[in-house]
């Protein structure tokens, strides 16, 4: 790992020890059903660089994703952002942390106030923060804009009459308008036309080398993933099941499941009808 | 073999609130042979579910401009009337749409949905309706299909879901499929489970089908001929083998591009992805011109100015782009 | 089914509140109906202390309403000052001549609202929505005492109806289809009122909801697969539809009882209304609280009716009630 920013001497800035996280369901005349989302889940994320999270659904990604952002209550087990237990912290301490961890989600439909244009969106999470005045809010959210290759003058539209590949842009500004550490990418690529994915790929990238972000890149796109990351952890039913660099889990998959989310992934130099599963 | 559906010169055009006309396919012709599997190739706003809506005549307003024809069974479905419309629909062309999650009625159960759509053409007889019924689903979920066609779209995943919608529409054995991103909203393994399903759909039933996709890889290995949609225009149109391995129009060209590699040995340089400049433009096309040329690397004048026309580079591939103009 | 027996708790925890709400505010009003009483020359004031005893006016009032709930779970509603009679069967009577007018005014509204609503959303923006939302915003702006008054007047004017009442004097003599013809006959106006109170809301209710799903994906997706327009309109869009309705459903048969005051007054209907009325300004504690409580009963058996077919139509909560 060469880029700059990538500290590995330094402690971890994300580090997930046995985390846990358990549902009880109640079934149709039945016993509370428990429903292991996260079996003891271990990982450590450097700062700067970009961990990969693959897998199914119902693996186990999304839970992981809520948890890390303080948006659910793990059962058990320990997170340590910059050092500090998040479990552990009162509220006060919290919410100084938050800001920090930013997530953007898959839908950028569904992700804003469809009533609010652009600027009234950008400016909402330091309104909430409550320290700023209107004109640095402004100019600040017009500095967001240019950096994440939005148009100025797109801030009086609102979410509808942008394009899907915009909203994510929109998505990334507004997550960066609190100087976050880490942002968790939770399948935000994946509605995108793959032309746009790659636009807002190169958008990620080169923000993470010009701040020193840190990414958690949830998906289920292999090719992608490889592409992102500086190492790739697939899950399944709630656990990581293997973790590594990505040519070494996309060439040498040492699981079953690993090996599965490969095969399963399309490509393009085939010529003749694929081989039957 | 001979054409079962013939699409000439499709243009649909929608009425704005202003008055403008925002043109969403601009003379696309194609033909679908029986037994055939065409993949539409297309991002957003390239027209491509507005030509899966036009096939049907399913336009929701009425202000919708629409010239060309659309031939099926010697008929012109853009000429029809509502009724005849009504009988082909489901019946001998039938529509999978996108969003499964959507695209199913909320509070009736699925094997009853599925049930309507037969009883729409013509069965009546309640065991004839109730066997089919569980024909269908059986050639879908196996043992299962009991307790589906009991379940509520709710109750189902993504890919269940979508295995109903495949229902509906095999139920009255079409000759054509037309399938509007069917596999966008699930994982890679469900994709493929999806995308097996249709295969032997195809086989056992001898579909024709129009595959909608906006990720090719969807395409290799499974469809016959892909055609490429840009802006509402077609800009290539060849056999898969050909166009998917080496395709010839820049927009194809640049697209496959911008796709990540995934056999490639990944550096920690992390590469920009080359991609596509400028957005794709929201608001109505230029009147003349090639609509890629703001984007294209391989632009000239006459791009600007006049409308490529399409250039057959074989037989079966065509392109249309100035570059192959005298070749 | 918890999920079911957790709405009828809710209904039966709302009724013992109102019940104990409206006692207490009955018996907190000022005056009571032995203050006329004492008004009254003739009546000795020993009299008048006896029949206090006798009701138990100087009693506490958490006993009082204790001693009223027992009564009334045994069938007892209390005791009329007014008619010196008791109150149960004084009020049923009153309330099924409040029925007659509302069931029959719910039964056409609906029957009328929901076809002319589905019509209207089906030619959204068309002539026939605009003539229903013209016809309906008019009918809104004029009052309900107007419709009444205008209904007594045509009655009048015209004597094509009987103008007040429910039946003739000489009903008794009538045959059996004599009889039907003149309760009819009595029925129309008051009827006729209620309906065009009701029906503009109705109405707009209807298309609104219908209208929301006539955009919905998955009408467009059942629509390509041939199925008839009929069957699209009414088996798929009003059963999406729905739960918007069924609530509002639920609510007019709340209103059973206590929406048609107005047009009982007015049209002299001898129902619920203005029997209630009477009792309130005599004071007459007894009918008072059993009329509150008879309208509260409907209107909590109204939302729990509509509970129940919520839960019956929509599938999806029946699956959240379990988890």
């Amino acid at each position: 790992m060469n880029t700059s920013t990538d500290d590995r001497n330094m402690p971890p800035l994300l580090e997930v020890e046995n985390l846990v996280k358990t549902y009880s369901r109640k079934q149709f005349a039945g016993p509370r059903e428990e429903v292991r989302a996260l079996a003891s889940v271990s990982f450590s994320i450097f700062r700067g660089t970009t961990l990969a999270l693959v897998g199914e659904s119902g693996s186990g990604k999304s839970t992981l994703a809520l948890c890390l952002a303080c948006l659910e209550k793990p059962t058990s087990g320990l997170i340590r952002f910059e050092g500090s237990d998040l479990l552990r912290l009162g509220e006060r301490d919290l919410r100084a942390i938050r800001p920090k961890v930013q997530m953007i989600f898959q839908d950028p439909a569904s992700s804003f106030n469809p009533r609010w244009k652009v600027l009234e969106i950008l400016a909402e999470p330091l309104a909430f923060e409550g320290t700023r005045g209107r004109d640095e809010m402004r100019s600040r959210a017009h500095v967001l804009l240019q950096q994440t290759g939005l148009s100025s003058d797109l801030g009086e539209k609102l979410p509808i009459e942008l394009s899907g590949g915009q909203r994510q842009r929109l998505a990334i500004a507004r997550a960066l308008m609190l100087d976050p550490e880490l942002l968790i990418l939770d399948e935000a690529l994946s509605a995108l036309d793959c032309s746009v994915q790659a636009q807002i790929a190169n958008l990620l990238v080169e923000l993470q080398s010009a701040r020193g972000l840190t990414y958690l890149f949830i998906t289920h796109d292999m090719a992608m993933a490889a592409h992102l990351a500086d190492e790739i952890a697939v899950m399944s039913k709630g656990r990581m099941v293997e973790k590594g660099l990505p040519d070494k889990v996309l060439k040498q998959p040492e699981n079953e499941i690993t090996r599965e989310l490969l095969a399963a992934v399309p490509r393009m130099d085939r010529s003749g009808p694929r081989a039957e599963s | 073999m001979e054409s079962i559906l013939e699409v000439r010169d499709l243009s649909v055009s929608y009425r704005l609130r202003g008055g403008d006309l925002h043109r969403a396919l601009d003379g696309v012709s194609f033909g679908l042979e029986s037994g055939e599997v065409v993949g539409i190739l297309g991002e957003s706003g390239s027209g491509k579910t507005t030509l899966a809506v036009a096939l049907l005549g399913l336009f929701r307003r009425d202000s919708v401009v629409a010239s060309g024809n659309v031939l099926f069974q010697g008929k012109d479905l853009l000429k029809a009337e509502p009724n005849e419309l009504r009988g082909i629909r489901g019946k001998s062309i039938s529509l999978i749409f996108q969003e499964p999650s959507v695209a199913l009625h909320p509070t009736m159960r699925v094997g009853q949905q599925v049930r309507r759509v037969l009883a729409a053409h013509g069965m009546s007889d309640r065991t004839e309706l109730d066997r089919r019924t569980r024909e269908v689903l059986e050639a879908l979920f196996g043992e299962e299909a009991e307790r589906m066609a009991r379940a509520y779209p709710h109750q189902l995943s993504g890919g269940q879901r979508q295995r109903i919608l495949i229902a509906q529409a095999i139920a009255c054995e079409p000759a054509v499929v037309v399938a509007d991103e069917p596999t966008a909203s699930l994982d890679p393994t469900t994709q493929m489970e999806i995308l097996h399903v249709f295969r032997g759909l195809r086989k056992t039933l001898g579909l024709a089908m129009i595959f909608i996709t906006h990720n090719p890889a969807l395409l290799s290995g499974f469809a016959d001929r892909v055609m490429v949609l840009y802006a509402g225009k077609v800009v290539e149109l060849g056999p898969a083998t050909e166009t998917l391995v080496s395709p010839k129009h820049p927009y194809t060209q640049a697209l496959f591009r911008s796709i990540p590699p995934l056999d490639e040995p990944h550096d920690a340089g992390k590469r920009s992805l080359p991609t596509i400049p400028r957005d794709a433009n929201l608001s109505p096309w230029p009147p003349c011109g090639c609509p890629f040329e703001p984007r294209c690397r391989e632009r000239m004048e006459i791009c600007k100015s006049d409308d490529p026309g399409f250039v057959n580079l074989s037989e079966t591939h065509m392109v249309s782009c100035f570059l192959y103009e005298n070749q | 089914m918890p999920y079911l027996l957790r709405r009828f708790g809710h209904a039966v925890f709302l009724l013992i509140g109102v019940s104990v709400l409206a006692f207490v505010f009955t018996v907190l009003a000022p005056g009571n109906y032995f203050d006329e009483m004492r008004l009254n020359p003739q009546i000795a004031p020993e009299t008048i202390s006896a029949l206090r005893t006798r009701y138990e006016l100087d009693r506490p009032l958490p006993i009082r309403y204790a001693h009223w709930i027992g009564s009334v779970l045994h069938g007892d509603m209390g005791f009329s000052f007014a008619y010196n009679s008791p109150v149960a069967p004084l009020l049923l009577v009153r309330a099924r001549n409040t029925l007659l007018l509302t069931l029959t005014a719910m039964l056409l509204a609906w029957g009328i609202a929901l076809p002319l609503g589905i019509w209207s959303a089906e030619h959204q923006g068309g002539v026939p929505d605009r003539l229903v939302s013209s016809g309906t915003a008019a009918l809104m702006v004029i009052p309900d005492l107007a419709l009444a008054l205008g209904f007594l007047v045509l009655a009048v004017k015209s004597g094509w109806f009987p103008t007040g009442g429910m039946v003739s004097l000489h009903f008794d003599g009538l045959s059996f289809l004599g009889k039907i013809r003149d309760l009819l006959l009595h029925m129309a106006l008051p009827v006729a009122a209620l309906v065009l109170s009701v029906l503009p809301l109705l109405i707009r209710h209807v298309r609104a909801a219908v209208e929301q799903v006539l955009d919905a994906p998955f009408l467009l997706a059942a629509e390509g697969h041939g199925i008839p327009r009929r069957t699209l309109l009414y088996r798929f869009a009003l059963r999406a539809a729905s739960n918007p309705l069924i609530s509002l459903f639920g609510f007019s048969v709340g209103t059973l009882l206590s929406g048609s005051l107005l047009v009982e007054v007015v049209m002299s209907w001898p129902g619920l209304g203005p029997f209630l009325l009477e009792a309130i300004l005599a004071r007459d504690l007894y009918v008072v609280i059993g009329g509150v409580l008879l309208s509260t009963l409907f209107l909590v058996g109204g939302n729990f009716l509509a509970d129940l077919l919520l839960y019956w139509a929509d599938p999806r909560i029946r699956t959240e009630a379990r988890t």
